[in-house]
């Protein structure tokens, strides 16, 4: 027995070996389904279990896989392993430590959607995981749980693994089918959605490492069970991957709505050197910065009551801690020359918006220029809503909060720091 | 015949295996691995090769070689790729990548002069949580270093260094083509 239900491996020595996962109920769900269970019974049970994606929008994953189309065949599941969002590493623990239960996982959504090819995009840094995912599906092979003619059903699937090159764009979904066909990781213009265009031009559904491996466990207890954690809204457990200025950095497995507080002072340890909390963002270099007010760590972290009351969105759940010595406008030059960098170049507003939000949070470090921070906070404002994809939204979104939260660090000068643009880590 | 092809037969066929043949164009990245798995380059005739391969054009392959960070045209043996993103960043990764680059008299992005090391400043490679961090890129692989110092750093360098020795020898003795 385990108290968790994803990062199980934690209690369960060996759970990355198949015969050990299966002594500890594996494969259990896939096979009960496949043999007595209509694939929309597991779509139901999953809609029933009210699971959202983990990926960043958590969209009902339920509903997402009802959108396939019946007169378009064959459907595709995608697993999305490209897991490039500064602070999150969630999927690569599973992906290492628990790899047969998002195997699992994605078999099931492949059964409920009746797709006989399913691939999983891994980012090229996971080469290695890459390499033992594959091994694990030869040794599914082996033990006729993938293939032909699954339990003497007329049920076939199989698996491929396909491995990106670093680019964060190939995790935004239609950019991630793009570089699954062979061409630049450049997002599509919608509609039409992938539930019915997606890759090779058919209906394909997109799911995240961290959503799948939620599926066998809903199917084998029943989604009511999983209703117990969480909240209404927002059932269920998630990975908060916590990093930054806080002592114990790394993944917490935790019900939807546990308070902020909970998770950065009783289980990371608190601030490094006993400092003063500033503020959190929950989503990786997309967040929003969140001004770490007691309102603030005692608000729960589920998707509605972060945005509602914080006006911030949880996103991928990567919460970054930052404290009184970290210079916002330093911060913001570093979210900004990641998305200037990973700006796949497609669209005009994004392209050049990147670049000159880059130049200019320089000028206000370098040649301390505070009439830059208004041309600054504009030329991220015109951007929104005129971006192709999220990517262009996400780059403006840290630098809007900064400005409005925290001006005064854009206009205190920071040249007679030990290195010119500072180091966040010099700033204390 | 292909040189590509006839280097690699095996893993040529397994890795059109995967598409659909209508869509083989989607090989093109698993190819790109393959053909600078040996020295670490996408030589142009390897570019070459995978457009004939698959049925796309040169340019085809090139812009694709060219959009994504972890295939290489130039640079030296090993890629030490450390990552300085925000996370890793508040931890300290930025005097780590410039303790490195002291040590090995480089600037980031610069390879070092025996064309053993180039060093790369690199985003977030889900790590965060064990910061400093870097990857080492060279001989078809990817590895993680975690919790890194500048000693431990240093540690994996001279391994690396003996291992392109050792091959220098080995290959010295072994024809390539046997390989
Ligand atoms: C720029 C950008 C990057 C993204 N990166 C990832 C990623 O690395 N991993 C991921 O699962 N989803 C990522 N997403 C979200 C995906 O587009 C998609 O919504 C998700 O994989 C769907 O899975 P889910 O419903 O299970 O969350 C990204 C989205 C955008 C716009
Ligand atoms: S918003 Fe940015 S990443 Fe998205 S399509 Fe446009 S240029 Fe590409
Ligand atoms: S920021 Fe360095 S590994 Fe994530």
């Amino acid at each position: 027995m385990s108290e968790y239900i994803l990062l199980r491996h934690r209690d369960l020595p060996g759970l990355n070996l198949l015969d050990i996962y299966r002594k500890n109920g594996g494969f259990k769900s896939f096979e009960k389904a496949v043999k007595t269970l209509e694939p929309a019974a597991v779509l139901g049970m999953i809609k029933d279990s009210g699971l959202r994606g983990r990926g960043g929008a958590g969209f009902p994953t339920g509903i997402k896989w009802s959108f396939l189309p019946d007169n378009l065949w064959p459907h595709y599941v995608v697993a999305n392993a490209d897991e490039s969002e500064p602070g999150t590493f969630k999927d690569r623990e599973i992906l290492e430590n628990n790899p047969y239960q998002f195997l699992e996982g994605l078999m099931l959504a492949s059964y409920a959607v009746k797709a006989e090819t399913s691939y999983i995009y891994l980012r090229g840094e996971f080469w290695q995981i890459a390499t033992q995912i594959d091994t694990c599906i030869r040794e599914l092979e082996n033990a006729g749980l993938l293939g032909s003619n699954l339990f003497g059903t007329n049920y076939s699937l199989k698996i491929y693994t396909h491995v990106g090159a670093g680019a964060y764009i190939c995790g935004e979904e239609t950019a991630l089918l793009e570089s699954l066909e062979g061409k630049l990781g450049q997002p599509r213009l919608r509609p039409p959605f992938p539930a019915v265009y997606g890759l090779f031009g058919k209906p394909t559904v997109i799911n995240n490492v961290e959503t799948l491996t939620n599926i066998p466990l809903i199917i084998e207890k029943g989604p009511a069970w999983y209703r117990q954690f969480g909240t209404e809204k927002s059932p269920g457990v998630k990975i908060f991957c916590l990093s930054g200025r806080v002592n114990k950095p790394g993944n917490y497995e935790l019900p939807l709505g546990t308070p902020f507080r909970h998770l950065i002072y009783e289980l990371g340890g608190g601030i490094i050197n006993g400092k003063k909390i500033k503020a959190i963002m929950t989503a990786g270099a997309s967040s929003t910065i969140i001004p770490a007010t007691e309102q603030a760590l005692d608000t729960p972290m589920d998707y509605e009551s972060v945005q509602n009351t914080l006006g911030a969105p949880l996103g991928s759940a990567s919460v970054i801690i930052l404290d009184e010595t970290t210079n916002m406008a330093s911060l913001v030059n570093k979210t900004v020359g990641f998305f200037k960098h990973e700006s796949c170049g497609k669209c005009t507003p994004c392209r050049e918006g990147t670049y000159w939000m880059n130049n200019l949070t320089r000028r206000i470090l370098e040649n301390h220029d505070p009439q830059q921070v208004d041309l600054l906070d504009s030329v991220a404002k015109q951007m929104q809503n005129k971006c192709l994809c999220a990517l262009g939204e996400f780059s403006t979104m840290a630098v809007v909060s900064a400005i409005q939260h925290f001006e005064e660090d854009f206009v205190t000068d920071q040249r007679n720091l030990p290195s010119v643009p500072p180091r966040l880590e010099e700033q204390v | 015949m292909i040189e590509l092809q006839r280097k690699y037969p095996k893993e040529v066929e397994r890795i059109l295996a995967k598409y659909p043949p209508e869509f083989k164009q989607s090989a093109v990245m698993p190819l790109l691995y393959l053909a600078q798995r040996e020295d670490g380059k996408v030589s142009r005739q390897a570019v070459a090769d995978i457009a004939a391969l698959i049925g796309i054009s040169v340019t085809d392959v090139t812009s694709v070689l060219g959009f994504y960070t972890l295939f290489h045209e130039e640079g030296g043996r090993y890629f030490i790729q450390v990552c300085t993103d925000l996370p890793c960043a508040l931890c300290g990764a930025e005097t780590f990548l410039h303790q490195v680059c002291d040590a090995l008299n480089i600037q980031p992005g610069e390879t070092t002069p025996d064309g053993i090391f180039t060093v790369e400043e690199v985003k977030c490679i889900a790590a965060c949580d064990k910061a400093p961090v870097f990857q080492v890129q060279g001989d078809g692989e990817i590895t993680y270093h975690e919790h890194q110092t500048l000693e431990s750093a240093l540690k994996i360098f001279e391994e690396l260094k003996v291992r392109v020795s050792v091959k220098a020898k080995t290959e010295k003795l072994t024809p390539k083509d046997v390989v």
